[in-house]
């Protein structure tokens, strides 16, 4: 099953080394990873996904937590939580199909962030199932270059997951 | 008051409470090497390889209690410690190493003597750090002491470039250490221990099965020998948890697994109730794993979350220090009025003794032929009332002195459980016989594992470690040629030697005594020499039985029920 997990690690060089290092040494599988430095900056987010039974996920949660630089982990899938991934897309565009890129930016709700004589790049904001389907309808149109975040993730309600002040 | 770094090093492991160092000078850490010369707090000793020097810091450790330390430079001093720090980081021993490297500014430029040290050792310990200011020294030293002897121990590396043992800062050293990503739990949580309790008291057929946390542990051994008298429990070890119940407790039944006793194997199998007291379900212990105790539900002690569950479910996991939970469950049994039932557990025990019967280490001595080789084992015993502190390498010598040597205390009993490395043994020794000068150490091993660091020699020599060295000498790679003939139809690929050294002579060249024994009647004689010896190391290569195999034995595979008795 798909499991898209939380990790507040110490923001310090390595890290991301040990995490990844800790899925290849163990033969776990990482779906996609993405990192940036939280509002406290000594600290960093990690949303990765990965895919396993119920005891490889509860392996995978127990060794991020023996890591020593790993201050907690959250396996979002068990919680209510909403997902968002980035997706840049450059689409062939000319005479003929100018019109036609344009319009399914439109319905999918994207935005154009650069334009050339030959090719629009889009940006769109929305769950993996979303940017799947729009790449697959931009697919005949002859998509150039794309490239995507991986999905971010957050429990759903007014609780955060953060380190717990002293 | 400003301190250079290498300064800053040597008050660090003042303030430690280091009292010995093992290691090995390069141009790395000659700044450290300069300051080391000049301070009289810790000793250093000079090994002959870096792998050495890891593996006497973890013989230090293991049979001190404390932290073992070792120092090696750069590049090639790094990666010949690697192993060593794979060894400890397997078997849970804590050791700081801490190592040199290329000044900050050649990082990454492939400098003379650089290597990647914080990556290639990055699996191999339990954590390393680069140190990159000298003002993060201390806190860094600090850290890693702390983290090396708490939760589950084990190896930590401090790589630190040149340039910083030369820069100074001021000196202060962090009184105390909290790092907010790391907190071990020691303490078992009170609801789980009363379940423990609970269900121990309504097995009727109990068994305890602990491993190397019940040693390291603090007073963990004492513990495990108080709850098995009360729960009238009989206890397997695993091969890093034996001593923690003396051989001749009348509860315990040996080892378990791959080469285990019979009894061991079949309380396991057989046991409506398995506590796993500091062992992790090593597929060396467990075998097929459906067929490991198939009848039992599980409690699991451990400090490390991430062995409870990965092999083996537990039904009832307890996350906290091996001593200081056992001390809980002890006096919540004790507060119980619910007492085991005694009529289960004697008809459990005759069943038991059942199994005993069939003396599954019996073996016949020849009087006027060649030498078995778990007959030295037995006299080793036998001269040192099971007092000894026994160091192995790795293969078929190895096992029959886990199998035959009989420890009657914990932390004497020195092999690389985990890693499985040839070579530890004589290495491992000098650690452990600087830590305690008094004890007799043996080193048990064969003519394989013997040749992988026999340079120790020349260290046993120069700071006149009495060690004793038993070589069981049967011409091959014993366990190599002992799953060839079983599994590979004797095709004995390159487990023979065509040569081998006079091993004798050659502990004389290093300033030893040599002997060699050949015939049952010079053995007793050769043993009582070297336990009177009080300075030089001695070397008996003892010719053994060429193709002796060890049994029992669980074929790779099998259920640990499914022995080959012989």
């Amino acid at each position: 099953m798909r499991h898209t997990l939380a990790i507040l690690v110490e923001n310090e060089a390595g890290v991301m080394t040990r995490v990844t290092g800790l899925f290849s040494a163990r033969g776990y599988n990482i779906e996609s990873l993405s990192v940036a430095p939280t509002l406290d900056e000594t600290i960093s987010r990690m949303t990765l996904v990965t895919r396993g039974d119920e005891r490889v996920i509860e392996q995978i949660n127990k060794q991020l937590n023996k890591l020593i630089p790993v201050i907690k982990t959250e396996d979002l899938s068990r919680t209510s939580h909403m997902e968002r991934e980035l997706v840049l897309v450059k689409v062939q565009a000319k005479h003929e199909t100018r019109a036609e890129v344009l319009r399914m930016a439109d319905v999918f709700r994207a935005s154009v962030v650069d334009v050339s004589e030959e090719s629009y790049t889009l940006e769109l904001t929305g769950k993996a199932g979303k940017i799947d389907a729009f790449l697959r309808m931009l697919t005949p149109l002859h998509i150039i270059e794309m490239t995507r975040t991986g999905p971010i993730g957050m429990r759903r309600g007014g609780k955060a997951f953060a380190v717990e002040e002293k | 008051m400003k301190l250079t770094g290498a300064q800053i090093f040597v008050e660090c492991l003042k303030r430690e409470g280091v009292e010995l160092i093992f290691g090995y000078p390069g141009g790395a850490v000659l700044s450290i090497y300069d300051e080391i010369f000049k301070q009289n707090h810790f000793r250093h000793v000079l090994v002959r390889h870096e792998q050495s020097a890891l593996h006497a810091a973890n013989g230090y450790a293991r049979v001190s209690g404390r932290c073992g330390v070792a120092i090696v430079t750069s590049g090639p001093g790094a990666t010949n410690a690697v192993t060593g720090l794979a060894d400890s980081y397997a078997d849970s021993v804590p050791t700081v190493c801490f190592s040199g490297q290329v000044p900050t500014n050649m990082i990454g430029n492939d400098a003379f003597q650089e290597a990647d040290t914080v990556g290639i050792t990055r699996s191999a310990t339990k954590h390393n750090f680069l140190v990159k200011r000298v003002e993060d020294l201390a806190i860094t030293i600090r850290q890693a002491f702390h983290i090396a002897t708490t939760g589950r121990q084990g190896p930590v590396l401090v790589d630190i470039p040149k340039d910083i043992t030369n820069d100074t800062c001021l000196f202060e050293y962090p009184e105390t250490v909290d790092i907010r990503s790391y907190k071990p739990v020691s303490q078992g949580h009170p609801g789980q221990v009363r379940r423990a309790a609970k269900m121990l008291l309504e097995a009727e057929r109990p068994m305890i099965y602990s491993g190397g946390g019940a040693v390291s542990s603090v007073g963990g051994a004492e513990r495990l020998t108080e709850l098995a008298s009360l729960l009238n429990a009989p206890v397997t070890n695993t091969l890093m948890g034996l001593g923690a119940i003396p051989c001749d407790d009348p509860h315990f039944l040996g080892m378990l697994g791959m080469h285990g006793t019979y009894e061991a194997n079949m309380a396991v199998t057989g046991c409506d109730l398995l506590i796993a007291i500091g062992a992790r379900f090593d597929d060396r212990v467990t075998g097929r794993l459906d067929g490991f105790a198939p009848n039992a539900k599980v409690i699991h002690i451990d400090v490390d979350p991430s062995s409870i569950s990965k092999n083996i479910h537990a039904h009832l996991p307890i996350v906290g220090d091996v001593g200081i939970v056992l001390k809980q469950l002890i006096d919540e049994l004790a507060r119980r009025e619910t007492k085991a039932d005694t009529n289960a557990l004697a008809a459990w025990w005759q069943q038991i003794d059942g199994w005993r019967g069939r003396d599954c280490l019996h073996f016949e001595q020849p009087s006027d032929g060649k030498i078995k080789p778990q007959e030295v084992i037995r006299r080793l015993h036998a001269a040192t009332a099971g007092e000894a502190i026994v160091v192995t390498d790795v293969g078929q010598h190895q096992m029959w002195a886990a199998q035959h040597y009989g420890f009657r205390k914990p932390r004497r009993w020195l092999t690389s459980g985990g890693l499985g490395t040839m070579g530890y043994g004589l290495p491992a020794a000098l650690g452990a016989q600087m830590a305690a000068p008094d004890a007799r150490t043996i080193v048990i091993t064969g003519d394989g594992s013997f040749q992988m660091c026999t340079q120790e020699l020349a260290t046993a020599f120069q700071y006149k470690l009495p060690i004793t060295v038993v070589i069981l000498n049967n011409g091959y790679l014993g366990m190599v040629r002992q799953w060839q003939e079983m599994f590979y139809q004797q095709r004995y690929s390159h487990s023979y030697f065509d040569a081998l050294p006079n091993f004798a002579k050659l502990a004389e060249a290093y300033g030893g005594i040599g002997i060699k024994v050949e015939q049952l009647d010079q053995l007793d004689g050769a043993i009582s020499r070297a336990m009177a010896e009080r300075e030089r190391f001695m070397v008996l290569d003892v010719i053994v039985e060429g193709e002796e195999n060890v049994y029992p034995m669980v074929p790779a595979g099998a259920a640990i029920n499914e022995m080959v008795l012989s």
